[in-house]
């Protein structure tokens, strides 16, 4: 199990240098879904072999949603806002990379000090979930459109929820069940209110929105 | 150690003897016969230290602190050895190179090479600090008055100064750094104690002030501009083996500094950080230069980082006790700064030779001259490929023992700094190619962008024998390293203090072996090739010009568009500025496109600092009224403030 | 160096021609072709040595030492590549340097070359193969250096021999994988496949291998061809090791698994060759440092 513990986690760690490296927000919408049923695998792949029917539940259930529901939003609400697929970013997609490579180092370098208890591979589990809250923060501030700040939320989401995982299996439904909700609160809402946006102004450049503090 | 003196009178009869002769043509004899014959009691003098024989001679000197102390040991040997070779061949380079034309004071010009020359050959065996700075200063003062020979072009005297602005702040951190070494009263190197002014300041001292002469990232700045404005034999010294000076230092430095204990693991990573910058950012900007000569000058940061790189690896490994790491890691360090020696020299050498033929530094303005320099562009060829490190030729092999000396540290605490280093190193060799198959490929391949180059004529004897005799050597150099990493034992084994090389050194054999049997291989391809085609019809034809048959040598492409790809990669990192004029309307009547790329580090880190200095320069003007009367009392003032200062506080 | 390190020497000489012939014909058969012989590169090989040669008036002797230079240097490196659990003919401390290096070589006869006809297409050619190296050179010995740290080995064919499930920690599989990605599509840039590079274009704008090489004639195109080929199974036998780390100790049972991990290698390139179109140019960095991300994550996983 632990072979295949190291791969799931490395495959997490590359589908972020994916949403990184991107330029399409189709592509991005599947990678953030791909990652959520990942991180649902890497649910099960930690506690294998005493998993609990609740934590089966809970997995199902944030995959149905991370990775079928919220997609499938999302990719209504580009359509209907009729946005271009193309991803606006402040930075360039190549040193986008390299940053994801400087981020990763310092998540290892922080999940190194801290204390896990497991094995190396629980570290590593941090590192990633770290990394992939930290790639959410990354997007939400380095992509222009609105459209891939909610996928940074959601990445960010990710992260934090593995984040939890890999502590411990109880405070983990206590996490997940409360980020969840605030998460899909927070997508209807912005899909909402993207699409209403879109209707008014046409677009749904944060830049251009800006227009509007006077 | 009589080599050693004859070494010294030699020179110093041959710049006086020449400094006599000033404007007649035999200056140019006497100044290249007096390097020949320096250089051989030079190289005479190192080899014997090299295999062992080493002297100490102690005059007294009535400086305060100072005597006449000078030593050989193998890490001097080596270095009096590689300065005195590349010295003696430019010389007889520059005999041809300089043209006698009764208005040059060619003199003056051979007095300060060969004193130049001669305080090389000091510095590297001053065993006393007062000894080692004033040789330090002579050798920084003639190179200054030889960058300047072309005086009375404005970009050179502006080099001249950055250069020797650059310089003396090199020599205050040096001068600082012997003051706190020397506390204890004595500032004989054997005497030292650095401890008691905190090692780690000492380092830092000596990092920067060495790093400025061997042109450390950022403190490169002058490098690039004053190597290009000197006589090519000069650029081949300064860039071959003056700037290796530093690393002499920085060598001799960490030698006293961790004669007691091992140095801390910080220096080594500072240092390999370092190497690594300078070695990725000096390539980047040679790939991005137009002119020959800074071309040349950049990758010289680039080779210095290299050899940083290696002291930095070493280093670590001395400080975490991994003796094969360490022994690599100063052996190929050692080794870069001879093949380095080489063919940079040998490189600008060649360039000087196009610069004879056409006039022009300017790399899109020539093309084609393998036709008409058929040596001196063949030598070009083998310095370019050895430059950027590919086998068979000497270059590889240094970097062979900083990547193997990287691989063994990758299991050690210093993992990081190792996979920075293999990752840069990489990097360099990636791009290196890049750039002197633009040097070699725009400037002699092709057919020739302009009059000038189509003008262009072979270099005269004088000049092609050096650059023959270096070409040999780089080829020969790559075939038996292992000997020479035999001599260099001994002091590798002192800075390393390993007590034997390791296993790992075996490998070198195996490299040799590799190169030979290419070389082997390829005899025997060529000698097929020509049974192949014998009797069969061998044509000449036109190039390939996709059926438009009126192809033109201005449709080639440039040395910029060549380079463009890379230069736009790293963009952020260069600061490239281009101005393009669109063609406008069916008939469009002029279009350019330029790029230029500046130092960056001159531009954002330097400018400001200066401009901010001359402001506060502009501030005190009031104190400077031109009158006598006031600069007495300046004077009056400061001894009383000393006075107080001194005798105020005591009862 | 044993006796099955020359049988793969001689496979590697005899049998590099047969790959390029393996990718073209699974790209012609989903492309619903019938394809060329599989000993197609064969065939031209034999009809360019029977040929003469015709020399560009532009060109000086460095154009036609190019292609031997680039042959020679590329055999030279097969004589330090293993086959899976095959050692090489020679194996020593860093030999993995010596690889990348002569590849090198190998790269700056072929530019030189293209450079010395003076023709703006094979300029272009070559700056844009000096660019890629640029990057494929550090995700390859970064990629190899972390197989290194895995094993504690410092020459290829040790490192490569050591690689077996039993022997080897539970992150090595991982490793292995972000490795073997890395090399694969170093693999693709140089040997100039999609989505590099397109081998069958047919416009001079937007080759890059190919436009280098088009002034060359009968025998030196020969030799330009065969050395490719060679390159080929270069890399395709350090990958085969990397993604088939099966070792037995029969030494032609190791043969035969490093035989089919080359196939495997072959084949692979194929199907990428079917299913993509090449990038554009200014996405092609990007993928290759993409390699480079690979194999730093290696490194990160095996340093931990």
């Amino acid at each position: 199990m632990p072979a295949t513990l190291y791969i799931l986690i490395v495959v997490l760690m590359l589908l972020n240098f994916r949403l990184l490296a991107s330029s399409r927000i189709a592509a991005c919408i599947q990678t953030v879904a791909a990652q959520a049923v990942l991180f649902g695998a890497t649910a099960v792949a930690v506690n294998w072999p005493h998993v609990q029917w609740q934590m089966g539940l809970i997995v199902i259930l944030s995959v149905l949603i991370k990775a079928v529901l919220l997609p499938w939003l999302l990719r209504r609400a580009v359509r209907e806002a009729a946005a271009s697929r193309e991803i606006e970013p402040l930075v360039g997609f190549n040193l986008s990379l390299l940053l994801g490579v400087i981020l990763l180092g310092l998540c290892l370098l922080v999940t190194s000090s801290l204390q896990v208890k497991g094995d190396q591979s629980n570290g590593l589990l941090l590192a990633a979930a770290l990394f992939t809250a930290v790639t959410g923060l990354f997007l939400i501030i380095c992509r222009k459109k609105a459209i891939t700040q909610v996928l940074g939320y959601l990445t960010m989401e990710n992260g934090i929820n593995a984040f939890g995982m890999a502590f411990a299996v109880n405070e983990t439904l206590l996490v997940a069940m409360a980020v969840l909700l605030d998460v899909l609160v927070a997508v209807l809402v912005m899909g909402i209110a993207i699409y209403h946006i879109s209707r008014e102004f046409d677009h749904i450049d944060t830049d251009k929105l800006s227009a509007l503090k006077e | 150690m009589d080599m050693y003196i004859l070494f010294i009178a030699v020179l110093a009869a041959g710049a006086l003897v020449s400094l006599v002769l000033g404007r007649r043509a035999v200056a140019n004899t006497i100044g290249a016969a007096a390097s020949v014959l320096g250089g051989a009691a030079g190289l005479a003098c190192g080899l014997a230290a090299l295999a062992g024989q080493d002297w100490d001679l102690n005059l007294p000197w009535n400086v305060p602190m100072g005597s006449l102390h000078v030593a050989m040991d193998g890490l001097s040997g080596f270095f009096l050895a590689v300065i005195s070779l590349i010295c003696a061949l430019a010389g007889v380079y520059g005999s041809g190179y300089l043209r006698p034309n009764g208005r040059t004071h060619l003199g003056s010009v051979w007095c300060f090479y060969l004193l130049l020359f001669a305080s090389m050959g000091v510095v590297v065996a001053a065993r006393n600090a007062m000894l080692f700075l004033v040789a330090w200063e002579a050798m920084s003062l003639t190179s200054f008055l030889l960058v300047m020979f072309d005086h009375h072009r404005a970009e050179v005297v502006r080099a001249g100064w950055t250069y020797l602005i650059a310089t003396h702040l090199g020599t205050a951190f040096l001068l600082v750094m012997f003051l706190l070494c020397g506390r204890g009263g004595s500032m004989e190197f054997d005497a030292m104690d650095p401890q008691a002014a905190g090692a780690g300041v000492i380092f830092l001292l000596a990092m920067i002030g060495f790093g400025t002469k061997a042109g450390f990232l950022p403190l490169h700045v002058w490098l690039p501009e004053a190597h290009p404005a000197a006589p090519s034999h000069v650029s081949a010294v300064m860039s071959g083996v003056m700037i290796k000076t530093g690393i002499y230092g920085l060598l001799r430095m960490l030698e006293i500094l961790t004669l007691q204990s091992p140095p801390p693991a910080w220096w080594g990573v500072a240092l390999v950080a370092t190497g690594a910058v300078s070695g990725v950012m000096g390539i980047l900007l040679a790939l991005a230069q137009h002119d020959l000569k800074r071309l040349l000058a950049y990758s010289s940061v680039e080779n210095v980082g290299i050899i940083t790189l290696g002291i930095g690896i070493g280093l670590l490994g001395r400080s975490s006790g991994n003796d094969a790491m360490a022994v690599l890691g100063f052996s190929g360090a050692l080794l870069h700064v001879l093949n380095h020696a080489l063919f940079k020299s040998l490189l600008f050498m060649g360039a000087g030779a196009v610069l004879h033929a056409t006039g022009t530094r300017e790399i899109n303005r020539l093309g084609g001259l393998m036709k008409r320099m058929g040596t001196t562009g063949a030598m070009f060829l083998i310095a370019s490929a050895a430059i950027c490190g590919l086998p068979p030729l000497n270059g590889f092999v240094g970097e062979f023992c900083i990547y193997v000396a990287s691989l063994s540290a990758l299991e050690g605490g210093a993992a990081w700094a190792a996979v920075a280093a293999i990752g840069s190193l990489a990097m360099i060799g990636g791009l290196a190619v890049a750039c002197f198959a633009k040097a070699f490929g725009i400037v002699f391949l092709g057919s020739p962008r302009s009059e000038e180059a189509k003008a262009a004529h072979e270099a005269p004897a004088s000049m092609r024998v050096p650059m023959i005799i270096l070409a040999v050597l780089c080829v020969v150099m790559g075939l038996c390293q292992p000997l020479i990493v035999a001599s260099l034992r001994g002091s590798v084994l002192g800075l390393a203090a390993a007590p034997r090389p390791p296993e790992a050194l075996q490998a070198l054999w195996w490299v040799s072996a590799a190169g030979a049997a290419f070389i082997v291989l390829l005899i025997a391809l060529a000698l097929l090739r020509r049974r192949v085609l014998k009797g069969r019809n061998v044509a000449k034809g036109i190039t390939w010009d996709c059926g438009y048959a009126a192809p033109d040598a201005r449709m080639q492409y440039t040395a910029s568009s060549f380079a463009m790809p890379l230069v736009v990669m790293f963009r952020a990192l260069l600061g490239t500025k281009d101005t393009i004029e669109r063609p406008q309307g069916l008939l469009p009547q002029s279009a350019c496109a330029q790029t230029h790329t500046d130092d960056p580090f001159s531009r954002r880190v330097f400018r400001p600092v200066f401009l901010a200095v001359g402001w506060l320069g502009e501030r005190l003007k009031w104190v400077q009224q031109g009158r006598n009367q006031l600069y007495v009392l300046y004077v009056a003032l400061t001894v009383l403030v000393l006075l107080v200062w001194k005798l105020g506080g005591r009862p | 160096m044993t006796l099955y390190s020359l049988i793969h020497l001689a496979l590697a000489l005899a049998g590099a021609p047969l790959l390029l012939g393996i990718v073209n014909r699974i790209k012609a058969k989903i492309g619903g072709r019938t394809g060329q012989p599989l000993l197609q590169l064969y065939y031209d090989l034999a009809k360019l040595l029977r040929k003469g040669a015709v020399y560009s008036e532009t060109t000086t002797w460095v154009f036609r030492a190019g292609p031997l230079v680039g042959l020679a240097a590329v055999v030279v490196a097969l004589l330090v590549v293993p086959l899976g659990g095959v050692p090489a003919v020679a194996s020593f401390t860093g030999d993995l340097v010596l690889l990348a290096y002569m590849l090198g070589l190998m790269r700056l006869a072929t530019v030189l070359a293209a450079l010395d006809t003076g023709s703006a297409f094979e300029g272009m050619g070559a700056s844009r193969e000096v660019q890629f190296a640029a990057l494929a050179e550090p995700a390859m010995l970064l990629g190899l250096a972390s197989m290194a740290v895995l094993t504690g080995k410092l020459s290829l064919s040790a490192m490569l021999a050591a690689l077996s499930p039993a022997a080897l920690p539970p992150l090595a599989a991982a490793a292995l994988l972000l490795v073997g990605a890395a090399v694969f599509i170093v693999l693709l840039a140089e040997n100039s496949r999609i989505p590099f590079d397109d081998p069958n274009t047919h416009l001079e704008l937007t080759m890059i291998h190919e436009v280098m090489v088009l002034d060359h004639t009968g025998p030196d195109f020969a030799a330009i061809q065969y050395g490719a080929a060679l390159k080929l199974w270069t890399y395709a036998a350090v990958l085969s090791g990397i993604i088939l780390p099966i070792r037995t100790n029969c030494p032609w049972c190791d043969l035969l698994v490093g035989a089919g991990g080359v196939a495997v290698v072959v084949v692979a390139v194929g199907l990428v060759e079917s299913g993509m179109a090449r990038l554009r140019m200014l996405r092609v960095p990007q993928l290759l440092l993409a390699a480079v991300v690979l194999s730093l994550l290696a490194l990160v996983l095996v340093l931990r």
